[in-house]
């Protein structure tokens, strides 16, 4: 029994001591790995600049907290959730689709499709106006056509040839 | 007193503005000619009195009058005498002027062409331009006086036009300096470019009001004005291009465009004049349109003040800053007025603006730039509602939101996808009706070389489908446009027995806006390779090294040989590496990344060091070095490939609107000529 108990505490110690190498070997996340995340946030002091791009001393704390966190495991909407639930939504770079920001991804659609049916019905509408046009052009030379004194004309002249 | 010599000069040419205003319309209402004639003489007369205001500041500004507040704010004694007088338009003050200034250039010019055949146009140009001009100067004379100086009073320091009592002048012994992001010379030339573009768009909508008002709904007012509206939309199109590339030289993100909303202000009135341009071709043609041609010139109106709007009422920082500055309702206010005003007139000629022919066919060249219009209005309702969601969120939740880049890429690459489909097609489609047999036995020949492009893209290995249409629309525009090129070319040089490329260059002198038009094409596919290459190929890598160690990018190896640190001229500390190149293992030369700090201002400034080839940039930054450390510098590497292309583009876009906008001979002095020639006995 006490045999087994060592070999248990042993086996605990080599897996920890595994685990500790193995986490200390884990490569620090690189600064393109903490770019992709910044590029993805945008800065909550400075107007509409990326945070992997920002030059401020703030911004390059916020890039060190993002390293942090990917060192610590975390995923990548981990960290973003983590950005807007801190520093308010305004650090993503679209606004996430809920409540009142769908209206940013429904009005430029809609508004284009409204305006690409406007132009249908107004291609339309003048398709139906120029088809009137020709139509009352034929009317208007028909009458040329069917006046009794040109018929009468032509059959003298068709007479005579 | 040269200050108030200056603040003077603005009252005056305000009073002027306002004179002009009401004796042109006093003039027209009493039908009294002599008014309106001295209203004309009032325009012109800004011109010379905004010139003097404008001379007034920069003389305070290139003698360092630190006492005026604007001069204090923009300028140091540390700076050349050239950003001294670019101070001018540095700081908002400034530039209201500066602003103010074009626009009586502006309505003077076209104050002294002949208007024997548009008289009646005449009263109603003079009140537009006088109206903007008001409105401009009372935000200056109001809100941003540039001849404001420091008092020192018991109190403390105040800045005030004139002494308050118990006040001595105060004249501090040097000025803030100009912010160093404005002292690129891209940044130099690009505000007066946006200005320039943005005060030309102004002539057109004057004119179109005065066809509403007067009831003139004929094409002569897009005849008179078709020259304003092509320089006004290359002064605008330059602005967009200089700004772009003042981004990728001094702002250190690698890119041109991050779709900021001060951006977007600049590319609205853009888009409507771009759709503008395309359409008043079917009202002179077709006589169609011409309702649409109204709403788009005073929606351009509108846009360049909205623009102005964007980026002086502090609306975009916040809505709050908005309404605590009074600036801000001021535009607010002028901007609904003029847009209900105008809409209103149309409104009221609706009837008479009525097409004088319908549209036959959905596939002739009308049918077609009417679509193309559409995209374009879809991409402004993109711009104009990602640019104002973040007020409206604000306003109605509290909360702030971003609206960046991926929304506005996602949105648009699809239209512009599209508006580069029309513009292979459309200059093979004919005015009045084109069919699909019509239009394909035009578009087979030039569509198979065109597949080409992406053929061997393809077989480059580029396996992106983005990339893969990009460059097969790219590859059709221009085998058509030259297709077409030819095809004229060749007619004319079997038809008259001419030298083929004599045959080219008389047929551009002959219908110099088609093929100017046919260029800027060519020029706009040029730009889009640019756009391509960055947007899609671009990639990056960023990095710690010590000295010796390098970096690797695409086939590039950048070695970081050496960093010093040292003060120059101009109150400016400059941290410069030297880095080394070398592509597929041979050295190609070095670039030279820095970081200015300047000592006035407390502002650090990131200055990349780009090599570059038509073929791509690698573009450096130093983002990060310690003169204690020893583990080295951090460097960020992007590499852009086919980015030049986009610049290059811009050089023959000018060239093409050049082309486009030079003007032709008077055809009444070409039937003259052509009399002359074939009856030479004629003349006498």
């Amino acid at each position: 029994m006490k045999r087994l108990i060592w070999i248990g505490f042993i086996s605990i110690l080599l897996l920890v001591g595994w685990a500790g190498v193995a986490h200390a070997q884990q490569p620090t996340p690189s600064d393109d790995d903490v770019n992709v995340i910044a590029s993805q946030l945008f800065c909550p002091v400075c107007e509409n600049t990326p945070l992997d791009v920002c030059p401020t001393q703030a911004c390059a704390q916020w890039r060190d907290e993002i390293r942090l966190r990917l060192a610590q495991g975390w995923s990548e909407a981990q960290i973003k959730n983590y950005f807007a639930e801190n520093y308010g939504i305004r650090v993503l770079a679209e606004p996430p689709r809920q409540g009142l920001n769908w209206l940013v991804y429904i009005v430029p659609p809609v508004a284009f499709l409204a305006g690409a049916y406007i132009l249908f019905r107004a291609f339309r509408s003048w398709r139906a106006l120029a088809t009137q046009l020709s139509e009352e052009e034929a009317q208007k030379s028909a009458p040329e056509e069917t006046d009794p004194y040109l018929n009468r004309l032509e059959e003298e002249l068709k007479k005579r040839g | 007193m040269i200050a108030n010599l200056g603040f003077g000069l603005l009252v005056v040419t305000f009073i002027t503005a306002i004179y002009g205003a009401v004796t042109a319309v006093y003039g027209d209402v009493k039908k009294d000619s002599r008014w309106v004639e001295s209203a004309r003489r009032a325009t012109i007369l800004s011109f010379p009195l905004a010139t003097l205001t404008v001379f007034v500041l920069l003389y305070l500004l290139a003698t360092n009058h630190f006492e005026v507040q604007y001069v204090y704010s923009v300028t140091s004694l540390s700076m050349p005498m050239y950003l001294k007088l670019t101070a001018l338009w540095g700081g908002q003050s400034g530039s209201l002027l500066f602003w103010a200034w074009l626009l009586s250039a502006f309505s003077s010019a076209v104050m002294l062409r002949k208007w024997d055949r548009d008289r009646e146009f005449l009263p109603w140009v003079i009140l537009v331009t006088a109206v903007t001009m008001i409105f401009f100067l009372s935000l200056i004379l109001l809100f941003e006086n540039p001849f404001i100086r420091w008092w020192q009073t018991l109190g403390g320091e105040v800045a005030a036009m004139f002494a308050p009592t118990q006040a001595t002048l105060l004249t501090p012994a040097d000025g803030m300096g100009l912010n160093p992001l404005l002292r690129h010379p891209g940044m130099i030339i690009h505000p007066p470019m946006l200005y320039l573009g943005f005060v030309a768009f102004i002539i057109p909508f004057a004119f179109a009001v005065a066809a509403l008002i007067t009831g003139r709904t004929d094409d002569r007012w897009i005849r008179i004005t078709r020259r304003w509206t092509l320089w006004a939309w290359l002064f605008l199109s330059l602005g967009l291009v200089l700004g772009g590339r003042w981004a990728y030289d001094v702002l250190g993100w690698g890119g041109y465009w991050g779709w900021d909303p001060v951006e977007i202000a600049a590319f609205m009135p853009w888009l409507t004049g771009t759709a503008f341009l395309h359409s008043v071709m079917i009202q002179e043609k077709r006589g169609m349109l011409k309702q649409w041609n109204m709403l788009l010139i005073i929606l351009t109106y509108d846009l360049v003040i909205f623009g102005t709007f964007l980026t002086r009422s502090g609306v975009l920082s916040s809505v709050h800053a908005f309404a605590q500055s009074a600036i801000g309702p001021m535009f607010f206010t002028f901007i609904g007025l003029t847009f209900a005003v105008s809409v209103g007139l149309l409104m009221h000629r609706w009837n008479e603006l009525k097409s004088e022919t319908p549209m036959t066919s959905m596939l002739s060249r009308e049918a077609l730039f009417l679509l193309n219009n559409l995209l374009f209005m879809g991409i402004l309702i993109v711009s104009f509602w990602g640019v104002i969601f973040p007020l409206i969120s604000e306003l109605a939740t509290g909360q702030k939101v971003t609206v960046g880049p991926p929304f506005y890429e996602r949105a648009t690459a699809p239209l512009f996808g599209a508006l580069m489909f029309l513009m292979a097609v459309a200059p093979l489609a004919a005015w009045g009706h084109s069919t699909i047999k019509t239009l394909g036995k035009a578009i087979w020949k030039p569509g198979v070389v065109a597949l080409i492009a992406p053929i061997a893209i393809f077989f480059l290995g580029v396996r992106n489908i983005v990339a893969l249409i990009g460059f097969t629309l790219v590859a059709l525009v221009i085998c058509v446009t030259l297709y077409e090129i030819w095809r004229g070319s060749m007619a004319r040089s079997k038809k008259l027995e001419e030298n083929f490329f004599v045959s080219t260059w008389r047929l551009f002198g002959r219908n110099r806006r088609r093929y100017g038009g046919y260029i800027i094409h060519i020029s706009m596919v040029f730009m889009a390779i640019g756009i391509l290459g960055i947007e899609i190929f671009q990639t990056q890598t960023q990095g710690t090294i010590p000295q010796g160690s390098s970096l690797e990018l695409a086939n590039y190896e950048i070695t970081f040989d050496s960093v010093a640190q040292f003060d120059t001229t101009g109150g400016r500390n400059v941290t410069r590496a030297v880095m080394s190149i070398y592509k597929d293992g041979n050295y190609i030369g070095q670039v030279f990344p820095r970081r200015d700090y300047y000592y006035e201002s407390q502002q650090p400034m990131t200055i990349p060091g780009l090599r570059s080839t038509m073929l791509d940039d690698l573009y450096v930054i130093l983002v990060d070095w310690q003169p204690i450390s020893t583990i080295g510098a951090t460097f960020k590497v992007y590499h852009n490939p086919l980015v030049n292309w986009l610049w290059v583009g811009s050089i023959l876009f000018i060239f093409g609107t050049l082309v486009a906008a030079w003007p032709e001979k008077d055809p009444a002095t070409l039937r003259a000529t052509a009399k002359l020639v074939q009856a030479p006995g004629a003349a006498n």
